[in-house]
């Protein structure tokens, strides 16, 4: 059974349909792709999975469980965390508080707790800290930039510390909004590769939504192509890259170099 | 948010090196801190003594301020919600005493819990429902629950109607009748210190951070698993319970309460002391506190111009210090 499914997702806004009847899944354990032109739904989508957005119809189950009803922070929970498309660091805060964020849904100390400094509290700051700090390393992030403001970072550290942040909610499916927008050539192989050692050392499905078709067919086991709101196509990316559809959508939109990529 | 702190503009101002640059040298060590926190003690435990009895009244008032500019820090300026009722939950602490010694004969210390307990639950009324929306429709809401505490205050029997409740017993503690100006002073200066550790201790944990994660970024946080809606109802709820404690030693330290004490300007004195001294941080919103009380009193020699000359002041000091007297780096 598929990790994440969705069936018949319709999304609309005043009278505007962003997506319609959407059929989508991503099996666990998988690297998968959702490509498309601008302005296709793509991180509508990607909104309705987490929660931000309520679709009108259409049912989503993640791991089983029924998802389309909770809020942003409980489908957290659940196990799918997220990247933003542009990255939203807090501001003023180091990057291992940044971090630490996403182990809020993990831990629970409330106030009195902390007013007290019980030593339960105590135990569970510092599993906070070293979960941080783990995901730190993996992403590949040095300890001399945990304590420095997260937005003074490079930009392509900015966005690994986003991808550390989101790791630290332990996930069982990580959502990337667009990881490479930005980034150089060297950095964009890295993040294949830290991609890769997402799913293979930490057993996380990836999907992720990008615009450097390269990229996605070099990475993706699944390619799913999302085009006004309706799934055109799903298959390998050479199913995809064989798919007269897929190459219409692309040439009839303004992203005419992707579909030179094809 | 109108109240996220940090916008682009003030921070490229505070970039530049100031006056303070020299100052923060003096604090850049756990060690010096440790010092200057020791002088400072030491200095607020001697004062009494060195300046005089209209002083200490004065010097307890900064400190009551200081304390509900505490409180309302972790509402406004750690949690970014703007509270323009907040002389409400000081009302419910000091009417809930007030009623409770007099009317129905209670001990003060009996008092407390009951009166943290009611600030807690206003908090949940108002907060509950209003917390969900997003911006500031709880300023809103806030300065109508303001208003109605005071003139329900006004005009219930309960609560003494305009002329409020007089005649509040003054505590004893093991033997120590508690009755002087001087000795609310020191119970206010303990008082002052509780509630600064709460707050270090507070900032630094998951609950802090979190405060921090929603006020920067609602979405975000939410992204991370963060209930922004029980985050934000736990800092108004704790800023309720700093506002009630300060209002029961208001209340048995001036005998009498009336609703004149509670207006919107009390609330708009308490925000402008986390403002000016920094929101969200602890040593600025102390220091803001102070500037509130102690200007017009230093002021006092200036006869009626003295408030005018404060009020530029102010408008100075936000002028070329939008966010705040205390140094930018340093965030708690």
């Amino acid at each position: 059974m598929a990790l994440l499914d969705l069936k018949g997702v319709t999304l609309g806004f005043a009278g505007n349909t962003v997506l319609s009847d959407v059929n989508f899944a991503v099996a666990e354990g998988v690297i998968a792709s959702l490509i498309g032109p601008n302005g296709a739904g793509k991180t509508s989508l990607f909104n309705c999975i987490t929660g931000f957005y309520k679709p009108q119809r259409g049912a989503i189950r993640f791991d089983g469980a029924e998802t389309l009803t909770l809020k942003p922070w409980q489908v957290t929970r659940t196990g799918i965390a997220r990247t933003f498309q542009n990255v939203r660091l807090f501001r003023q805060m180091s990057v291992l508080e940044n971090v630490m964020s996403g182990q809020h849904c993990r831990s629970r100390a409330g106030a009195i707790a902390a007013v007290l400094r019980l030593p339960s509290q105590r135990a569970e700051e510092k599993r906070i800290r070293d979960a941080a700090a783990q995901c730190l390393r993996f992403v590949g992030i040095d300890p001399e930039e945990w304590d420095r403001d997260a937005t003074t970072l490079a930009y392509g550290h900015q966005r690994r510390v986003e991808i550390a942040r989101a790791l630290a909610t332990e996930p069982k499916l990580l959502l990337l909004d667009e990881p490479a927008a930005g980034l150089t050539k060297g950095e964009k192989a890295e993040l294949v590769t830290l991609i890769a050692r997402i799913r293979d050392q930490r057993k996380i499905a990836v999907l992720l939504i990008e615009h450097d078709t390269s990229l996605v067919m070099s990475i993706s086991e699944r390619v799913s192509v999302l085009d006004h709101g309706v799934m055109i196509a799903e298959g390998s990316p050479k199913e995809i890259q064989a798919n007269p559809r897929v190459i219409e959508a692309y040439l009839g939109s303004e992203d005419a170099e992707a579909a030179l990529a094809l | 948010m109108a109240l996220q702190s940090g916008s682009p503009g003030p921070q490229s101002i505070e970039a530049r090196p100031s006056a303070w640059g020299g100052l923060t040298v003096l604090l850049d060590t756990p060690t010096k801190r440790g010092v200057a926190l020791v002088v400072i003690l030491a200095v607020m435990i001697a004062a009494p003594q060195v300046f005089g009895a209209y002083a200490t009244v004065i010097l307890t008032n900064a400190l009551l301020y200081a304390i509900l500019a505490l409180g309302l820090n972790i509402v406004v300026g750690y949690a970014g919600l703007l509270d323009l009722g907040y002389a409400a939950f000081f009302a419910v602490g000091a009417y809930s005493v007030g009623i409770l010694t007099t009317t129905f004969g209670w001990n003060f210390w009996a008092t407390i819990p009951v009166a943290v307990l009611a600030a807690m639950c206003a908090g949940i009324i108002i907060g509950g429902p209003t917390l969900r929306l997003r911006s500031d429709y709880l300023a809103i809401v806030t300065l109508g629950f303001g208003e109605i505490v005071r003139i329900a205050a006004r005009n219930l029997d309960i609560t003494g109607k305009a002329s409020g409740i007089s005649g509040i017993e003054q505590p004893w503690l093991f033997g120590w009748h508690i009755a002087r100006p001087v000795d609310f002073y020191y119970v206010f200066l303990v008082l002052t210190i509780i509630a600064i550790l709460v707050s270090v201790r507070l900032s630094g944990s998951r609950l802090g951070r979190a405060w921090l994660y929603v006020r920067h970024d609602e979405d975000a946080a939410e992204a991370m698993g963060i209930d922004r809606v029980r985050v934000k109802l736990a800092a108004y709820i704790i800023g309720a319970i700093y506002g009630s404690i300060g209002g029961a030693f208001f209340a048995v330290n001036l005998t009498a309460i009336s609703p004149q004490s509670f207006s919107f300007q009390q609330s708009t004195l308490f925000l402008m002391a986390v403002i000016l001294g920094g929101m969200g941080k602890i040593p600025g919103v102390i220091l803001g506190a102070f500037v509130v009380v102690l200007g017009p009193e230093l002021l006092r020699d200036l006869g009626s111009f003295r408030y005018l000359v404060f009020a530029v002041g102010l408008l100075l000091i936000m002028l070329f210090r939008p966010s705040g007297i205390w140094p930018v780096g340093s965030r708690r």
